[in-house]
């Protein structure tokens, strides 16, 4: 089986996310003065062959844990879909 | 001789002049392919600055997963000496082999300008040349050098010491703007609780020749050489 792993880095809350202020300032400065608390992170999809939805998963969190978050300063989230 | 290998990269740009910097106080340096995995009879590694595998992810994260890398491990776990020089220190963080992380400049913008930076550990392998409280003025060239660490982890520095060069203020004699990223405590650079592995992001090797106009980065050359390669490390004491 396959799954399609979406997997979704977002800086940890607390720290300066200097990208989200900028991009917050901007969407003020064009008249979208309700938007506020932006935060901008990176979103990577990925396909993982395994035998259920519960080791794709696990595989992912392995890839994330050692490679596509920096557990330092960024979270992730995973959302795991039958292809 | 001291025995210098300075680990290229693909994206590496910095690795010519530090190779040149080392042969400058007399050490014998060469280029290791990030591919190979053997640093050969390196006493000092250097992980040069630049731009390796286009900061694709997070500027270090795949040059970490180098082959070369696992014998920059090896070699920083037996006591080597290690110096990681802008790129280079985001490739040590990532490794794990100093805590924390470099992220983008508060400021966004790409910083290429001269800055002072007060030298405050002067018992690592590359600093020895240095009195404490020396202030130099070396080049930084980054986008991603703004260092931070969980609050625990910047106590734990600054309580053993381990901030090796700080942004410093402004003064009437020296009117650059200070912290050029917005790191944590103004950090400039740090080392290992031993004090054998050293990551900054100023570039010291660009400051290292009278024909550049500065060469208050010499002294982290000048340092490495000055330290006998086979004399075991000193003990450092915890400030």
């Amino acid at each position: 089986m396959s799954y399609r792993v979406h997997v979704r880095v977002m800086p940890r809350a607390g720290l300066l996310d200097p990208q989200g202020q900028a991009v917050e300032h901007a969407l003020g400065a064009l008249g979208f003065e309700d938007a506020a608390a932006v935060r901008v992170g990176r979103a990577i999809e990925l396909d993982v062959a395994a035998p259920s939805p519960q080791e794709a998963e696990r595989r992912a969190r392995q890839m994330c844990d050692k490679l596509l978050a920096n557990p330092v300063t960024e979270d992730y989230l995973l959302d795991v879909e039958e292809r | 001789m001291l025995e210098v290998a300075v680990v290229r990269f693909p994206g590496s740009n910095c690795d010519l002049d530090a190779v040149r910097a080392a042969e400058a106080v007399g050490a014998h340096a060469y280029l290791v392919w990030h591919r190979d995995t053997d640093l050969r009879a390196a006493d000092v590694v250097i992980l040069p600055g630049g731009f390796s595998y286009g900061d694709y992810l997070r500027a270090g994260a795949i040059a970490r997963f180098s082959p070369i890398m696992q014998a920059v491990q090896r070699h920083a776990a037996e006591g080597g000496a290690v110096l990681g020089i802008c790129n280079g220190f985001q490739i040590l963080c990532e490794s794990h082999l100093l805590p924390g992380a470099l992220l983008r400049n508060a400021r966004l913008t790409f910083v290429a300008k001269p800055v002072d930076v007060v030298v405050e550990r002067t018992d690592t392998v590359f600093t020895s040349a240095y009195s404490t409280g020396d202030r130099l003025r070396v080049p930084v060239a980054h986008g991603e050098g703004r260092y931070v660490a969980a609050d625990d982890t910047l106590r734990l520095l600054e309580a053993e010491g381990r901030v090796v060069l700080r942004y410093v203020s402004a003064t009437e004699d020296s009117p650059l703007q200070p912290n050029p990223n917005g790191s944590a405590n103004h950090i400039a650079g740090i080392c290992n609780a031993s004090g054998t592995v050293v990551g900054i992001m100023p570039h010291p090797e660009r400051a290292a020749d009278p024909i550049v106009g500065c060469t208050d980065g010499l002294g982290f050359f000048t340092s490495m050489v000055a330290r006998r390669p086979q004399s075991p490390l000193p003990k450092v004491q915890n400030r």
